[in-house]
């Protein structure tokens, strides 16, 4: 019956979040435009100028799955980092003071975030043909898989920090301390394979580039050397996704516990 | 019999102590009220005894359930609509209360006959399909109380109810208010820094700087003010002053430029005084006692002071912060 109860909530909550996306037409459009300026205004700028050496890849489509990657932080970011603020707008009290576990709105609030995040992920795909990524049926399995376990960690890491957190004005800090350097040290913008000891001592615990790494390799793995791939990448998939689990696994009852302690 | 316990309760924030040692209980099927200036401890009061907020001290019980221990069989028992609106208005009015329902898990079939009884009652019925978003204030606020109800609350909590609503929506809403009563026997547990709605409660606790300073129905604190209340203007309001004094021995007040004085029995009072009075009066005017000169006799401040004093405002900043 508790179990049951708990579930039933924490779909009501999961409901609501994704009500909400998709009723927000100027969010999912937005999210789509900003990687596409990534894509091209980086893309193009870095793939005439700096990054024309013996690469092997083309540099907008080495660049691809980490701005897929980008915005599936975002969202699963903003989604739970939210809480922050939806305290103080109000609505979270009208969660916190329903019958209901904490342990369900935790739930329902990742899971929401997850499913968003993953929606958006694909809808990113579409401009695959546009940079002449072929998109191999075989490879949706995977990539679903990765998305959710991007989504899945980093919305538990951003619930973590949601309940860690006291004011929205924390929240800047957060994003120039975490969130950027997370970004840049993904390998989204170059391989990480060569660069100095502490960059990749960042890299090992930042779950982004295992995500970015997973992608890449599935992604491109129909259309370039396999030699090309190989040597800007980090890992074995399998590899990736493991940490990816253990990561979340551990940050998600770390966020449970902050959640519910701190309400 | 009683509906809510509250002992001994305090709560501090670093320091400051928002709640000082507060005790009083809750008949079931009351309108129970809390009238005090902003930062008086109201807002901290009903966020304790909804179970969002930890007491430092004391206990509390509402329906018989320990706030501390037993919080969801408390939350089940209660509704409530904050101070700032916590409707979520990207969706419809509809989807709020399916939400709402469903957190406190009412039934299908039942949630279905609720709804349309719940926002008739509030006269959204029509609006039900709108985004919430497209509501104004008074329609929001009305809105929030049909969502309190959805699920049958023992208690619903209103914490200031109508604030920042204009005076015809806000009598509008203590119509619906009295007749929930009436209708449901629901007990209405409510904070206000309105004297006019504290007139509303069945009983009322007046509370300054976290502490209760008086707890009585509103007819009986009005009834300690001493009678009632004669204004008068003159041009010698000095000699007027110390004439009154002299005569029959009353301790006048002087207030924007008039002369107050309190009397019981003021009308049978006015004639033998101006048989009487050698000092010329220009105008007079008699009024029974309200909340504010009971607030006013009790503190010293009108309740409207405290908002503009700088210790106020720090405290509200304070309790902001912690909310």
């Amino acid at each position: 019956m508790e179990f049951r109860r708990t579930v039933e909530a924490a779909a009501a909550i999961w409901q609501r979040e994704f009500i909400r996306y998709w009723r927000d037409k100027t969010r999912i459009i937005s999210t789509i435009i900003q990687p596409l300026m990534f894509l091209i205004i980086f893309g193009t700028g870095l793939r005439s100028t700096l990054a024309r050496g013996n690469f092997g890849l083309d540099f907008v489509q080495f660049m691809f799955p980490g701005i897929i990657a980008m915005s599936i932080m975002n969202v699963s970011f903003f989604s739970t980092i939210s809480t922050v603020w939806n305290r103080e707008f109000g609505f979270l009290k009208e969660i916190l003071v329903a019958p209901i576990s904490r342990i369900s709105i935790t739930l329902g609030k990742i899971f929401g975030a997850v499913t968003i995040a993953s929606i958006q992920g694909f809808l990113l795909l579409i401009l695959a043909p546009l940079l002449k990524i072929k998109l191999h049926p075989l490879n949706f399995p995977y990539l679903l898989l990765f998305m959710i376990l991007v989504a899945f960690s980093l919305a538990s890491l951003g619930l973590l920090i949601a309940s860690l957190m006291k004011t929205t004005e924390s929240f800047g800090l957060m994003m120039q301390l975490l969130i950027f350097p997370m970004f840049f040290i993904s390998g989204a913008f170059f391989p990480l394979t060569s660069v100095p000891w502490w960059m990749r001592l960042l890299a090992a615990i930042n779950p982004l580039s295992y995500g970015v790494d997973a992608l890449r390799q599935i992604l491109l793995r129909y259309q370039t050397s396999g030699e090309a791939l190989k040597s800007v990448s980090l890992h074995p998939l399998a590899v990736n996704a493991l940490f990816l689990l253990i990561f979340s696994t551990i940050i998600v009852m770390m966020g449970a516990i902050a959640f519910n302690k701190k309400n | 019999m009683e509906i809510i316990r509250v002992h001994n309760l305090v709560k501090k924030y670093d320091g400051l102590t928002a709640v000082d040692h507060i005790s009083f209980s809750v008949k079931r099927g009351e309108i129970f009220g809390f009238l005090g200036p902003n930062g008086a401890g109201k807002t901290t009061t009903i966020n304790i005894l909804s179970t969002l907020l930890q007491p430092t001290e004391g206990e509390v019980y509402v329906n018989g359930f320990n706030v501390i221990t037993q919080k969801n069989k408390v939350r089940k028992s209660i509704g409530l609509v904050f101070q700032d609106p916590s409707l979520d208005d990207r969706l419809t009015a509809e989807e709020n209360l399916y939400f709402h329902a469903r957190l406190y898990h009412v039934p299908h079939d039942e949630y279905q006959k609720r709804k349309e009884e719940v926002l008739r009652l509030v006269e959204l019925w029509d609006r039900r399909k709108d985004l919430v978003k497209t509501f104004s204030g008074g329609m929001k606020r009305r809105l929030e109380i049909a969502r309190g109800l959805i699920h049958h609350p023992a208690i619903l909590f209103l914490d200031e109810p109508t604030l920042g609503l204009d005076p015809q929506t806000r009598s509008h809403l203590w119509s619906y208010i009295l007749k929930l009563k009436e209708e449901k026997q629901m007990t209405i547990f409510m904070t206000t820094h309105y004297m006019n709605e504290a007139e509303y409660c069945d009983r009322l606790i007046i509370i300054d700087y976290g502490k209760i300073v008086a707890f009585d129905t509103p007819t009986n604190l009005k009834k300690a003010v001493g009678g009632d209340i004669i204004i008068m203007e003159s041009p010698e309001p000095q000699k007027l002053k110390s004439e009154l004094k002299q005569k029959y021995s009353l301790e006048a007040k002087e207030e924007n430029g008039g002369i107050t004085i309190e009397i019981s029995n003021g009308k049978t009072f006015l004639p033998r005084l101006f048989d009487e009075l050698e000092t010329k009066v220009t105008s007079v005017s008699l009024r029974e006692p309200t909340l504010d000169d009971v607030f006013l006799h009790l503190t010293g401040r009108k309740i409207r002071d405290e908002e503009a004093s700088p210790l106020d405002r720090l405290r509200q900043h304070h309790f902001r912060r912690h909310r």
